[in-house]
Order: structure tokens, then C-alpha cells, then sequence
């Protein structure tokens, strides 16, 4: 793995829901990039289109979602323009996901070892033995006895299921691994043991991760780049540090300051006023412009592009909205 | 509920087309096929001719009069039957559901011990012990009706117990009978309205079946005793099956009618059909994707 | 174990609740219940069995009423429901024994090929989201189950018996043969069984068919089915090992139920082709008003269903893993 090809590059991705509305405009031409080994944070609140961009990948997205333009191209290859064998196929081994709240990704009725299985069986042709073989290292990779093998998902914990879908992520050794969420249905506790085992992983594998959640401090600290997203664009993208310590967009700024710190001074949290856009008819211009108070007139009417505006450090605005010395 | 999205709803749309056909052809009986059903107007087993257009049967009584006429006491059957049974349903399966303990477990035993006993043969049993009239088969068909629906409400109410909005006016204080009428049942309509159809559909259908046994009150004209002459008369075997077939063919309709109208509602009001169908209009090849994938369906940004 | 041992109570209960059923209906009767039940029966009987088969039927006047309800419990649960009128010098138990074994014939053989047929129809339709399995099936079904059974039967009667004479459409068997193990028997059966099992599960497949794509449809919506899409399993093993098995269990919960409206219904279509079960026997009962045959038949066709349900039970344990620990 000498290239510096990207792992992942999301091209100019739309995506839209069908409803009788009207359709829904949730993802607006979105892109950036992964390199192997990175892992890459997306943030926003609900609803932003973090999570349909996940599903898109692999394009699991339910009905009525249809994908309306752009490319999504993993290791050379463009996964919107994959026919039926090839998608099959190529799900789970170059990507993998775990999904939000693991409780409901696993299936009831069967055990915890075929599940496992199942995927060896299928894409590495292993007998039904040496793919249980396989389960039961992954199992241990994660920390769960191997007895574990045979019970149902019912009989485990949060946390272990939590790790089973991780274990199950890891399965084909993708060069990337998708994350939505994978934390936020846990306690705390729970919380950073996932984490931790997660950083473990990921130290022994070297995978690429797409790190999706609303929890920015959880981000920040455990992300290489942040891409920021608000009502389905990305607004801001840089490096961890960067986005923490210089937010150039409103919206970051806004999004920053509404999580307290453990510690340090007292500080007064500032939210952000008004709500999310409606994606069926969404502000013309510069989606964030109602909301923003440094909004000049021409955000009202031209989406600003992705622009470079430090090194590294890409903004969605117009030339003119005040940022600090040095930015072009 | 949106009973206008019914309409537009092509299912939904023809069922209530078929069972409005049949409630107006019934109340207009006296126009459309005047004078008595009863009446024996020519000889027996006539094939349809221009003066009967139904022929007539083993009885020599005009088929098309006993057709239409049949259809009132039939649907009142099938009406009373609902109203009775659904009603039962609503106050048995509400007050399980909503008031839990112990009068839950009684109601809820009482309604599998109804579930689980067979309802025909208990129908015929209760049909040949008690003297027969109309208002007895709707009280025989709404007893062992009831209970089926009244399971259904009550995981209803389980489930709309939890919501928010309830605990919210249980903390305000408001009273039992309020929340219940004012905040749970309107949330129920839906299903009350599918289960009155089902209950429908089971009143004419079992009355019918009563009929054919010979167990209701023979001398009225209704769809099931239509058929219980002809069979009786032996119109099978003399090869005049204009004498049973429209009766047959109405209780079906109509049952079916009622069906469509059902299958409507749950495309309407279940969000996974309804995102299908929207999904199918735009994009047509997508459900015969050997593989399930969102579809890709690039135009100009 | 503990949800087996439940449902059995609940069984027990509703067999009690029948027998109750049985007890209270002839009190119904306007005039005097004994009287009524005995029926020309009484002149055929000597003193000895009049006085038997009241008590049996819990009616002895000597007897207080609740003594009436043990007498009867005690006399059911030992076999004794009295004699048949309409088949009198034979028992009432002799005449059901005649009718059980036709009856579950024709009930267990419709409602299998039922269940399965209508099941995978409902997971193929459930699965494929437009199509003719998808769109046109389903209503097609509902439009069969629309129709009262027995007008279906009375026609497939008419045109397939009297007027082509294809098919044998009435009795269990050739009248023209004794039973006997011999094939020519089995060939007999198996002809008279054809179309009344046919009619059956034309009335019936829809229930299972709707039931089950309902069910498939909410499951497929479920998040551990977009987690095996994800995974690149194929098709095939999504929709069987993952979808159905899970959609299965709702409508194996539901079997139970239906499965009383099946047997119930079965009950008509024995009516129309003369075929000898139990429901045949009860219209007939009914027609003669031979009261003791009424009752003891409502009592076996009562005891199938619970018993029915209950193997549907244990089936269910088997299925679903939840339910296997508690």
C-alpha cells in the first residue's frame, strides 16, 4: 500500500429523498477525501446528511433515497457505476460499516458465530468449520470469549454486541471502515472501552475510518481531518487542531461553542439561533445564510464553493467574509 | 386519516367503488327490482330471459328480486354485526390495555379463551339451541367476533400508552376517561376503522354461512337463504345455476369490496409501501435490481 | 419450558371453558332441557339408560345444579357424552371416533400445503416490490378468499362433478370399496380428497400469503437487514436465513389463531362434499337435532384446535431463540 491514492474519493455526491412533498435535497453536492490509514470525521447535527452519505457509500440507502450525481470512487473504482455481481461482491471487502445502535444490526435468530461467518462464507469460499475458525479469532481480536460463538445477540451486553459489529467490520480487513455513530446509544463507561478498542484496532490494522457523530470533542480528538456539514454541504474541512482551535465558519463556530468543557473556565454556551433548514425547499445561496451573522448579500444568492483558504483548511465562503489575517 | 389519499389510492378507489354499488342497489331495491322477492311469479328453474332477467328458481321466485332484495338484511346483518363486535372490542381491549394489572390479565384470558374456541361450530351450536332471528345472529356472530379486534386494540393502546404525549397528560393531572377519549382514541382511528371492515366483511360472510345451514330465520331474503333454497330445491342437480350463482357472486364482491378498501388503507398508512411507490415512479427498474442498491439516477446539478 | 407449561394451562382452561359451553346450552332451550334433549330419543331408550344419559349430560333434575356440573365434568372426562339419536344404538364418543380421522386428513394436508404455498408467495411477493407477485397476486388472493367457501366448493361441485363427472366430489372414499391397506384405497382417498383440500386452500392462501408479506415488509425495513445488504451476503440467504426466518414468527403466532377459523370453516366444505368428518357430522346433528352428537362434536373439534395450537407452540419455541430461555 505505496500509493498515495486515496482510499476514498466522494465526488460532487447528490442525493435526494422522494417524498409526496416534493423531493428532499439531502445531500448537495458534497466531496472530500480520504488517504489510507486516516481517519476522517464528519460533524453536524441531525439531519445534516452525515449518515446518508454513509449509506451511500455503499449504497444501502433505503427507498425513496435516490443518488442524483457525482462519483464515488474506492480503490480506482467508481461504486455508483458498479453493476449487480460487481456492488455484491464488492461490499464488505474494501469497505465495511458499523452501524448506529448495534442492537438492531444484528439478526435475532441467529447466533453470534454464524453471523460471523456468514461473510467468509461468502466472499472468501471458506467451509462452514474454517470460517468459525476464523469468527473465533475475531472474537478474541475484540475481547469476548470465544464460547461467545453460540449465543444469540439477545444474551449479550450493549457494549459487547457494540463489539461484535466492530469484530464483524473487520472481518475481510477493509482498507476502510465506516462509522456511524458507534457510540452514542452506549453509556460513557462503555463508551471509551469502545473507543479504546477501536484506537487498538486500528494501531494493528492500519484501516482508513470515516468517523461519523455529532459528539465534536469525541471527534476532535480522535479524527486526523474534520469535515464539517450543515443541511446536507460541507462547509468546513481541516485538520482536527486546525477546525478546534481556528473555526473559520459561522456555523463551526456556533457548533463549538455549544459543548461545555470538562474542564477549564466556565463558559458561557452560545448555541445557534433558528433551526435546520427544510431540505424540500432549502435557502437559496449559502444554505446557512437565515441563521448566520455575518452573512453578506451575495450568500443570500450563490452557493459559495470549497476554497483553500489556509493550507489544508478549506471554507465554504465568498471572498469578502472576514477571516483572520493570513487567509486568501 | 386522510380519506381523500383513499381515494386517490387506485386499490382503495375501486373498493369503495364495489361496496357503494352494493349499499345503493340494496336501498334502492324497491326501484329497481319491485314487488315482493317472495313472490312465486313463474315456473320453477327458468333460465334468465327478458322477463326474468335472473330466471327464476327451484321455487319459481324471480332470482333478480331475490338478488337485490337480498342485499339489505344481508349488509344490516353485516352493519350490526361490526358495530356490536367493534364496540365490544373498543371497551374490552381499551380498558386491558390502558389499565394493565390484573384486570388486564382477566380481560386478556377472556379474549384468548374467545380466540381459541372454534367460532363456526360454536355459531351453529348457539344458531340451533336459541330461536332464530336477526337479532340473534348478530349477537351470536358479534360474540365470537369481538375478541379478535379486541386484541389488536389493546397492544395498540400498550404501545400508544408509552408515547410522550400521554405521560405528559398523566403528569398534568388530566383524568383517565380524558386521556382515553381524548387522546388515545383519536390516535386509533386508523385501526378501528381497518377492524370495523374486517368485522364487516366476517358478519356478512358468517350470516351468510348460517343461512346456508338452514340456522337463521328462513323466511327473511337475505343473500345466505337465497342460496339455502336453491341448494335446497336442488337447483345443482336441475342444472339452474342462475339460482344460486348471483347471491354467491354478491356476498363475494362485496367482501372483496371491503378488502380493497382495507389493503388501501394499509398502503396509505404504512410509511414503507408508501416510500415504494414513490420510489417506483421515478425510477422503473429499480425493484427488479437482482441485488438491492439505491439507484443511481445522475442528472444535471 | 415455563411458556409451554402456560400455554398448556391456557388450554387446559379453554377445554373447561367448552365443556362449560356444553353444560349451559341445552338450558337455553325453551321448555324443559331434558326433555327437549332426550327427544324421541327417550322412547327408544329403557328407564335405565334414560336416567344414564341424563346424568351424563349433567340434566338429572334429582341433582342440585352445581351437583349437575361435577356429574358432567366427571362423565366427560371419562368418555361419556351419551347416545347418538341419529345413529342410536352408537355413542355419541363412537360417532366422533368415525369423524376424527377424516376430518384431520383433510385439515392437516389442506392447511400444510396452505401455509407453505401461501408463505412462499408471501416472502417471493414481500421481496420483489413491483411484478406480478408483488401487485397482482395479492389481490387475486383476496378476491379467492372473498368468496364464501362453500359457494366455491358448490361450484367446483357443479361444473367439475355434475356436469364433466371428473372428479369424485362427494365421500371420503369410493363407495364401492371397504377400507383396507390396500393401494386401491389409498388411490380412492387420495381421489376424494383432491377437491375439497383444493377448495380449502384456494379460500385460505391468501391469509397466509398477505400475512406474510405484510410481515416481510416491516421486517425488511429492519437494521439488521440493511447491516447483511451491507455485508455483500447474496440475495437468496438475505431473504430466507435473515428476512423470513424472523417474519416467520409472527405468522406462526397468528397460525394458532387461524388455525381455529380453518378448522371452523373446514366445516362447510365437508357439508358440500358429503365428506365424513366431523363437521359433516355436525350439520347433520344439527338437521335431526340430535342434541348429545351436537355437543360431544363441539367438544372434539374444540379439543383439535387446542391441540393444533399448542404443537404450533412448540413449533414456535423451536424458532425463536427468545423464547427458549424463558
Amino acid at each position: 500500500m505505496t500509493t498515495s491514492q486515496p482510499v476514498l474519493n466522494l465526488c460532487d455526491l447528490y442525493v435526494e429523498y422522494l417524498t409526496a412533498r416534493g423531493p428532499v435535497q439531502a445531500v448537495n453536492g458534497v466531496s472530500f477525501s480520504i488517504a489510507p490509514g486516516e481517519v476522517f470525521g464528519l460533524a453536524g447535527e441531525s439531519g445534516c446528511g452525515k449518515s446518508t452519505i454513509a449509506h451511500t457509500i455503499l449504497r444501502v440507502l433505503r427507498p425513496p433515497a435516490i443518488i442524483t450525481g457525482g462519483q464515488i470512487v474506492v480503490k480506482g473504482r467508481d461504486v455508483l457505476q458498479m453493476d449487480d455481481e460487481t456492488l455484491e461482491a464488492f461490499r464488505w471487502r474494501d469497505v465495511s460499516m458499523v452501524f448506529q445502535s448495534a442492537m438492531n444490526s444484528l439478526n435475532p435468530v441467529m447466533n453470534v458465530g454464524n453471523q460471523l461467518a456468514d461473510v467468509f462464507i461468502r466472499h472468501k469460499r471458506m467451509s462452514k468449520r474454517e470460517a468459525l475458525e476464523r469468527a473465533s479469532e475475531l472474537l478474541i481480536g475484540v475481547d469476548i470469549d470465544q464460547r461467545r460463538l453460540s449465543s444469540f445477540p439477545h444474551q449479550l451486553s450493549g457494549g459487547m454486541r457494540q463489539r461484535v459489529v466492530i469484530a464483524m467490520a473487520m472481518a475481510l480487513e477493509p482498507a476502510l471502515m465506516i462509522m456511524d455513530e458507534p457510540t452514542t446509544a452506549l453509556d460513557v463507561v462503555v463508551q471509551k472501552d469502545i473507543m479504546q478498542q477501536i484506537r487498538e484496532l486500528k494501531r494493528k490494522m492500519s484501516f482508513a475510518i470515516l468517523f461519523i457523530t455529532h459528539d465534536l470533542s469525541l471527534m476532535t480528538e480522535f479524527s486526523d481531518r474534520i469535515g464539517i456539514m450543515y443541511a446536507g454541504e460541507i462547509v468546513e474541512q481541516a485538520q482536527a487542531r486546525e477546525i478546534f482551535n481556528n473555526p473559520l465558519h459561522p456555523y463551526t463556530q456556533g457548533l463549538l461553542g455549544s459543548f461545555p468543557a470538562l474542564a477549564g473556565p466556565k463558559k458561557r454556551l452560545t448555541g445557534i439561533a433558528g433551526s435546520p433548514p427544510d431540505l424540500v425547499a432549502p435557502p437559496a445561496g449559502c444554505r446557512f445564510h437565515p441563521r448566520c451573522w455575518v452573512c453578506q448579500p451575495i450568500e443570500q444568492v450563490v452557493k459559495p464553493q470549497l476554497r483553500e483558504v489556509l493550507p489544508g483548511h478549506w471554507l465554504a465562503a465568498h471572498p469578502g467574509m472576514p477571516l483572520p489575517p493570513g487567509a486568501a | 386519516m386522510d380519506f381523500r389519499l383513499l381515494l386517490r389510492n387506485p386499490i382503495g378507489r375501486i373498493g369503495i367503488i364495489v361496496v357503494l354499488f352494493f349499499v345503493v342497489a340494496s336501498l334502492g331495491a324497491p326501484v329497481i327490482a319491485p314487488g315482493d322477492p317472495s313472490e312465486f311469479v313463474g315456473d320453477p328453474n327458468q333460465p334468465p330471459s327478458s322477463e326474468h332477467i335472473f330466471g327464476t328458481d327451484p321455487q319459481g321466485k324471480d332470482v333478480f328480486r331475490q338478488t337485490v332484495w337480498g342485499g339489505r338484511i344481508s349488509l344490516a346483518i353485516g352493519f350490526g354485526t361490526a358495530i356490536l363486535a367493534i364496540t365490544v372490542a373498543i371497551l374490552i381491549g381499551m380498558t386491558a390495555g390502558f389499565f394493565g394489572g390484573l384486570v388486564d390479565n382477566l380481560l386478556t384470558l377472556l379474549m384468548n379463551l374467545f380466540l381459541v374456541i372454534p367460532g363456526l361450530p360454536l355459531l351453529i351450536l348457539l344458531a340451533a339451541y336459541l330461536a332464530p332471528s336477526t337479532s340473534t345472529v348478530i349477537g351470536t356472530l358479534a360474540l365470537t367476533g369481538w375478541a379478535f379486534h379486541a386484541r389488536i386494540f389493546r397492544s395498540m393502546v400498550l404501545s400508544l400508552r408509552e408515547k410522550d404525549f400521554v405521560a405528559a397528560s398523566i403528569v398534568s393531572g388530566e383524568g383517565n376517561f380524558t386521556i382515553l377519549f381524548q387522546q388515545i382514541l383519536p390516535n386509533m382511528i386508523n385501526i378501528i376503522v381497518g377492524s370495523f371492515i374486517g368485522s364487516l366483511i366476517y358478519g356478512i360472510g358468517a350470516a351468510t354461512a348460517l343461512s346456508f345451514l338452514g340456522l337463521t330465520e328462513m323466511t327473511d331474503v337475505t343473500w345466505g337463504t337465497n342460496l339455502f333454497w336453491a341448494q335446497n330445491g336442488g337447483a345443482l342437480f336441475s342444472g339452474a345455476w342462475w339460482a344460486f350463482v348471483p347471491s354467491g357472486i354478491c356476498v363475494a364482491l362485496t367482501a372483496f369490496g371491503l378488502s380493497l378498501i382495507n389493503y388501501g388503507m394499509d398502503e396509505i398508512t404504512n410509511p414503507r409501501l408508501r416510500a415504494e411507490r414513490e420510489l417506483a415512479k421515478v425510477v422503473k427498474n429499480a425493484a427488479l435490481r437482482r441485488v438491492r442498491a439505491t439507484p443511481f439516477v445522475p442528472r444535471a446539478h | 419450558m415455563n411458556f409451554l407449561l402456560r400455554r398448556l394451562g391456557f388450554y387446559v382452561l379453554a377445554y373447561w371453558a367448552a365443556l362449560t359451553i356444553d353444560f349451559v346450552l341445552p338450558r337455553l332451550l325453551p321448555g324443559d332441557p331434558a326433555a327437549t334433549i332426550m327427544g324421541s330419543l327417550g322412547s327408544r331408550l329403557q328407564p335405565g339408560q334414560v336416567e344414564a344419559m341424563q346424568k351424563a349430560l349433567g340434566l338429572d333434575h334429582t341433582d342440585g345444579l352445581p351437583q349437575q356440573y361435577v356429574t358432567f365434568l366427571s362423565h366427560a372426562a371419562r368418555g361419556d357424552l351419551g347416545f347418538s339419536y341419529s345413529y342410536f344404538p352408537a355413542t355419541v364418543t363412537e360417532v366422533i371416533g368415525t369423524g376424527l380421522i377424516w376430518t384431520l386428513l383433510l385439515g392437516l394436508t389442506a392447511l400444510l400445503i396452505s401455509f407453505v404455498l401461501g408463505n412462499l408467495l408471501g416472502v417471493f411477493g414481500a421481496w420483489r416490490r413491483v411484478g406480478f407477485l408483488a401487485n397482482v397476486v395479492p389481490p387475486i388472493m383476496i378476491l379467492a378468499g372473498a368468496f364464501p367457501p362453500f359457494f366455491l366448493a358448490l361450484s367446483a361441485v357443479y361444473v367439475l362433478g355434475v356436469q364433466f363427472n371428473l372428479i369424485p366430489t362427494s365421500h371420503a372414499f369410493a363407495d364401492t370399496l371397504a377400507p383396507a391397506p390396500t393401494l386401491e384405497f389409498a388411490a380412492s382417498v387420495l381421489e376424494h380428497l383432491f377437491l375439497p383440500a383444493v377448495i380449502i386452500v384456494i379460500v385460505t392462501i391468501g391469509i397466509w400469503t398477505l400475512t406474510m408479506r405484510n410481515t416481510m415488509v416491516s421486517v425488511l425495513a429492519d437494521d439488521f437487514i440493511t447491516m447483511a445488504e451491507a455485508k455483500g451476503l447474496r440475495q437468496h440467504r438475505i431473504m430466507f436465513n435473515y428476512a423470513a426466518r424472523n417474519a416467520l414468527l409472527p405468522s406462526v403466532t397468528g397460525f394458532g389463531v387461524f388455525l381455529g377459523f380453518v378448522l371452523s370453516g373446514q366445516v362447510l366444505i365437508e357439508q358440500v362434499f358429503a365428506y365424513p368428518g366431523l363437521g359433516f357430522l355436525l350439520v347433520g346433528a344439527v338437521g335431526s337435532r340430535d342434541y348429545p352428537l351436537m355437543q360431544g362434536l363441539f367438544l372434539m373439534i374444540t379439543t383439535a384446535v387446542l391441540a393444533a395450537n399448542f404443537l404450533v407452540d412448540v413449533l414456535y419455541t423451536r424458532l425463536d431463540p427468545r423464547v427458549r430461555a424463558g
